[in-house]
């Protein structure tokens, strides 16, 4: 009978070892390990054994049908393992073919850098206050510092409306006006605010030159604000909008509404301040424009000039976007052509 | 304005390269521009970048000063001559030249007084004059015409002065110049190109240059001699001046000088006009023109002859406004009316010139010339700034007294000019001058405490230091303990008696002369001011952000339009959209389609839809922009407008589904709206059949929130998609006031608990009467379900066999969930008789079984 059980063995685990399918995997259990199967035959033969043979035959057919089990088990994860390798092979599918489309959507590249700017100076106290488009000659100009024939008054070709005395601003600058008129509690109160907003030229349009464009208008007016604050606060400004570190040069110049005046240069972030074609070979951007309230507006807002100060500037977003991104034509800005917007 | 550094250096010493002056001057406020360099090498000065210079420098070996000894006939070529030339070297070196300024000197031995010219040797690098284009060449020796050449004398073209090349450089002598002398020492030049800032009207001139960079450097001036060498009679008597409006014209000076002779300028006044741009034309009116670029003060010269001539004897130059309907024919040949306001000189015959801008061609300088009449006068800036608007006559002089000229100028100009005319013309000067000066300025005094600029720039200035900058600048400085007295000098205008005004003057002379970058960088220690909740900006930012959510990309219009642009968003028939305010009108607009400002965003939005159609099969754009709503004569309400615009496929192609075949419509715009409602937690909105006459009457709809309608949207009217030529696919279009939606937001709203109980989920299908609003059944559903009625969602509309004619059905999915208890299947069963009940009673529907 040790014939039997060595035969059984071999030829279970021989015919287990040519199985690949679940379905043959099952039949070739029934047929070794099921109840009427051949290992079942031979536990019904034990009681048939001389009393002396029966312990050891049935632990050497216990020990066969332990071995079966075993090998199985290890046989059906094999199985299981090719099945799941051959479900994945099968499943590869070209993942270079277009995909499904999905709505993207996008803010304006303006608005993007209105945003930048906004959080810089939130950052910094500065609050968001929104002006008119539509002025007033005398908030434009006149309580600015510049009244009628006053030369600066050429820098800045003006679109006027059918109302003589009514203009659509030139500048973010009236704001400053309106703000500390709305804030300053007649001259008695601190003010931080930016004054974002849409500005109006009488030119050419050109890839350089657009009658609308935005601006983004500042001022900080206090019992002792210094030019020192103004470099500080404005040299902060850019390192964190352009490059940490860079420097930052600070010209004289001449607006009517600031007195001193100055013109604000950052080193150029597309060749590090080494020279290229975009600062024009001369290392310097040209970001803001920016000076001390001039004591007569700070009168015209309220302010007694001998006890407050404060410092203003203005910057212009497209010019930003323009030189970040390559823009080589401003008219794409308000052109609203998808094709533009959608690299943004 | 053109400054040669060759003429600055007349006024003042500059030890610093070119460059490093040219940084200097415009971070002082002086903005230099450009740089042209004239021969000389271009220098980098440490630290200052500029970009890179294409000129020709000078070889200092090759490009010598040569004598022309003289000029012999060539042998074999009647337009070619031999130029003799003498460079230092022992022999004379003969050039074959065809310049035709020295043919009149051919053959007629050596020319006295000696005559110069630019000497260019063998091998030099000189521009090809020959060439249209710009062409450095090398000279090579040839033969021309029989007669070996290597070398020649220069046209200005050849050097790069200028594109003049009809004759050779020929130059004036000059005891100074040695022949053989590097070329470059005698013409090179660097010219600087400075643009002034209106406040730097006393910079306008080389001498307001040189008084900067003599402030700047801490350097000297050397001002020129204003004193006059006068041989002739008095010149009281032979000529009178009468000032009839002292706030126009607060200074009028005559000079005269008798027996001059008109002929062109020596070299060097040539060269020095030339290189500001001005043209030369004779040694008299020349001289006007430099005195105006020296000094800052245009001179005018009248043919004292025509004068006398007109006057019938000694003449009286009178200073006038117009008679009514007086003319006047200036030097540029225009006849020109003369507004009231314009101020004139004239004689007793009449008109002579407009004060301070343009001569009048009858009193003219000629060849014939002998005596002339030397004006230098002060006019009110703003009286000139008037002038110029209304004769559209924009001259140097008109440049300078428009932006001020100080009249203490003047009598400097008037002595310095005749002087010059005397020693180019020879002639008699009268002795002594006229000086009418009925309105001197007042002489400004500006008292700083030395505390205040400390205060102001947050920098230590010590008292000795801001004194020595203002002394610097040639205010007259007194100090008193910690206070400085400032008096402003006799050149200037723009400090002000105002006490704060001038102080910021002051203190912006002091800050630009030590130097902006001296000035240290802190942060404010100022008081922080109250920080207020700006929740319109964060609303507004969350609408894009919600849209852009949703696929859409924000587009900003020109604000500008016309009526008949927005005219065209009326179907025929129907009353205007637009809302009832008058347009703002631009009374000079930049083209005839953009004179008013907007009053919707629909037609901008609706043209761009039209440009991008061209390329896109779909686009969902917004835009968040003002209107402009005039009232009046108040300036016009501004309110903040949302614009949605949806056109074309609903997806894009591809592969797996083939050719999107579905545009969007109404019901994409509606998902779009309510999503951006949900997004600001608004939910007591209301829709209404729209009214709005620019949308399909039956596809549009208002949004109302509360009682206020906010605005409406749905599909363009096809007239009006017709006429912005959208014919292609529906345009959807929605605009909505921003301020409604930013006061009705809720900013704390209340969430549900997540439930922990099972749901319970059924369909029920109704017929109803076609007509009735899907809307309302669903309204009638969640009433009768109540609390327990979680979510009603419709999932088919149907209508058709076996549904009878005039019905349809609508079928729900409802789902049922109580937060407190798990529902049975009685508890459904109730909730769902309630709701067919509500149904059958409220809305005649029956069940569909």
């Amino acid at each position: 009978m040790n014939y039997s059980i060595d035969e059984l063995r071999e030829g279970a685990l021989k015919a287990l070892e040519n199985i690949s399918a679940n379905d043959a995997l099952a039949n070739w259990r029934s047929q070794y390990l099921g109840r009427r199967g051949a290992l079942g035959k031979l536990f019904g033969t034990i009681g048939r054994l001389p009393q002396a043979q029966r312990a050891g035959f049935g632990q050497q057919v216990n020990a066969l049908q332990q071995e079966l089990d075993a090998a199985y088990a290890q046989r059906e994860q094999l199985i299981q393992s090719q099945l799941l390798a051959r479900d994945l092979e099968e499943g590869e599918i070209d993942i270079s073919l277009p995909a499904r489309p999905q709505g993207r959507g996008g803010l304006h590249p303006s608005t993007r850098t209105h945003r930048e700017f906004q959080t810089i100076w939130a950052d910094m106290g500065f609050q968001v206050y929104h002006s008119r488009d539509v002025e007033a000659d005398e908030f434009n100009f006149t309580l600015l510092n510049l009244p009628p024939h006053h030369p600066a008054r050429d820098m800045q070709d003006t679109f006027y409306t059918t109302n003589s005395n009514v203009l659509l601003r030139t500048h973010t600058s009236p704001g400053q006006i309106r703000a500390m008129r709305e804030f300053g509690a007649g001259g008695t109160k601190p003010i931080r605010v930016i004054l974002p907003g849409m500005c109006y030229r009488q030119e050419q349009v050109t890839a350089r030159s657009e009658i609308q464009f935005t601006q983004v208008e500042g001022l900080a007016i206090g019992r002792n604000i210094r030019m020192s604050d103004l470099k500080g606060t404005i040299a902060e400004f850019a390192r964190r909008m352009y490059k940490p570190k860079a420097k930052v040069r600070f010209r004289a110049s001449y607006f009517p509404f600031t007195e001193p005046s100055m013109e604000v240069d950052v080193e150029c972030f597309l060749c590090g301040g080494a020279g290229c074609r975009v600062c024009k070979y001369t290392g310097w951007l040209e970001i803001a424009g920016s000076g001390m309230v001039h004591p007569t507006v700070l009168r015209n807002g309220g302010y007694d000039p001998s006890v407050w100060s404060g410092f203003a500037f203005g910057m212009g977003p497209e010019r930003i976007t323009m030189l970040k991104h390559g823009i080589q034509d401003i008219r794409y800005f308000w052109g609203n052509d998808l094709r533009f917007l959608q690299q943004f | 304005m053109l400054v040669p550094v060759s003429w600055l250096k007349d006024y003042v010493d500059i030890d610093i390269p070119v460059e490093l002056l040219a940084e200097r001057l415009t971070v002082a406020g002086l903005e230099v521009a450009h740089i042209r360099y004239i021969g000389l090498p271009q220098e980098p000065a440490p630290g200052v970048l500029m970009p890179r210079s294409e000129h020709l420098v000078w070889d200092r070996e090759k490009l010598l000063l040569g004598r022309i000894v003289e000029v012999k006939s060539h042998p074999q070529a009647d337009r070619l001559v031999l130029a003799m030339v003498d460079y230092g070297a022992p022999e004379l070196e003969q050039c074959v030249t065809g310049a035709t300024n020295l043919f009149g000197y051919k053959d007629q031995g050596e020319i006295t007084p000696p005559i110069w010219s630019a000497f260019a040797m063998e091998g030099a690098r000189v521009w090809d004059g020959h060439s249209a284009k710009p062409r450095q060449m090398t000279l090579k020796g040839k033969e021309l015409r029989g007669i070996f050449n290597k070398s020649m004398v220069c046209s200005e073209k050849e050097l790069g002065i200028s594109d003049e090349h009809e004759g050779v450089i020929v130059m004036d002598h000059d005891e100074r110049y040695v022949a053989g002398a590097p070329l470059a020492d005698v013409l090179g030049d660097v010219v600087l190109d400075i643009e002034l800032t209106p406040n730097l009207a006393r910079c306008f001139s080389m001498i307001g240059v040189a008084r900067e960079i003599a402030a700047i450097l801490d350097g000297d001036m050397r001002y020129p001699s204003f004193d006059f060498v006068a041989e002739g009679p008095a010149i009281e008597g032979q000529v009178a001046i009468e000032i009839r409006e002292p706030e126009l014209n607060p200074r009028f000076t005559l000079t005269l000088l008798r027996d001059t002779r008109v002929k062109p300028s020596p070299f060097w006044m040539q060269r020095r006009l030339k290189l500001i741009g001005q043209r030369p034309r004779n040694n008299i009116v020349d001289v006007t023109n430099y005195i105006t670029f020296e000094l800052g003060q245009p001179l005018h010269a009248f043919d004292y002859d025509k004068l006398v001539e007109r006057a019938g004897g000694a003449p009286t130059i009178i200073t006038r406004l117009p008679d009514a309907g007086e003319d006047l024919k200036t030097l540029d040949d225009v006849r020109r009316d003369l507004g009231a306001e314009t101020i004139l000189v004239a004689d007793t015959a009449g008109a002579l010139s407009l004060g301070g801008v343009i001569g009048g061609g009858e009193t003219e300088i000629s060849e014939a010339t002998r005596n002339v009449l030397v004006e230098a006068a002060s006019w009110n800036n703003i009286g000139i700034r008037k002038t110029i608007k209304e004769q559209r006559v924009h001259t140097e002089a008109s440049a300078r007294f428009s932006r001020g000229v100080h009249p203490s100028q003047a009598l400097l100009g008037c002595k310095r000019g005749i002087e010059l005319m005397r020693r180019l013309g020879g002639g008699q000067a009268a002795q002594g001058l006229l000086d009418d000066y009925p309105l001197p300025p007042p002489t400004v005094t500006v008292e700083l405490p030395v505390a205040r600029v400390k205060r102001l720039l947050g920098m230590d200035v010590s008292l000795e230091q801001a004194a020595d900058v203002l002394r610097r600048l040639e205010f007259d400085v007194t100090t008193d303990g910690d206070m400085l007295r400032a008096t402003a000098p006799d050149h200037r205008l723009d400090i002000s008696a105002d006490p704060a005004v001038g102080q910021a003057d002051l203190l912006e002379e002091i800050a630009r002369i030590i130097g902006y970058d001296q000035i240290p960088e802190t942060i404010m220690a100022d008081e922080m001011p109250p920080q207020r909740e700006n929740t319109a900006v964060f609303i507004e930012e969350r609408i894009r952000d919600i849209l852009v959510g949703q696929g859409l990309y924000e587009v900003i219009s020109y604000r500008f339009t016309s009526r008949e642009s927005e005219a065209r968003l009326a179907p025929d028939g129907a009353p205007s959209p637009l809302p009832d305010a008058e347009y703002i009108e631009i009374a000079n607009p930049a083209a005839s389609e953009r004179n008013v400002l907007r009053q919707t965003l629909m037609s901008n939005m609706l043209e761009s839809a039209v440009n991008n159609a061209r390329y896109q099969s779909s686009q969902r754009l917004f835009e968040v922009g003002k209107v402009y709503l005039g009232r009046g004569d108040l300036l016009p309400d501004e309110p903040l407008r949302l614009g949605i615009l949806l056109t074309g496929a609903r997806g894009r192609t591809w592969w797996q589904e083939g050719a999107i075949e579905s545009d969007m419509d109404f019901y994409d715009m509606k998902g779009i709206v309510e999503n951006m409602l949900a997004g600001l937690h608004i939910e007591d909105y209301r829709l209404e059949r729209g009214t709005h006459g620019s949308y399909h009457p039956g596809r549009s709809a208002g949004l109302y929130i509360g009682r206020e309608r906010i605005g409406a949207f749905g599909e363009i009217h096809p007239q009006v998609a017709a006429r912005f030529k959208l014919t292609e696919a529906k345009v959807i279009y929605g605009e909505l006031q921003v301020a409604p939606l930013i006061q009705r937001h809720q900013r704390l709203h209340t969430i549900t608990p997540l439930p922990t109980t099972p749901a319970v989920l059924e369909d029920i299908a109704l017929i109803v009467s076609a007509d009735l609003p899907a809307g309302e059944v669903e309204a009638v559903i969640r009433q009768a379900g109540g609390r327990l009625l979680r979510d009603v969602t419709l999932f088919d509309v149907y209508s058709g066999d076996p549904i009878p004619a005039g019905k349809k059905s609508l079928a729900y999915s409802l789902t049922y969930q109580d937060e407190n208890c798990t529902l049975t299947d009685k508890n459904a069963a109730k909730i769902r008789r309630k709701i067919i009940g509500a149904a059958r009673h409220r809305l005649q529907a029956e069940l569909r079984s």
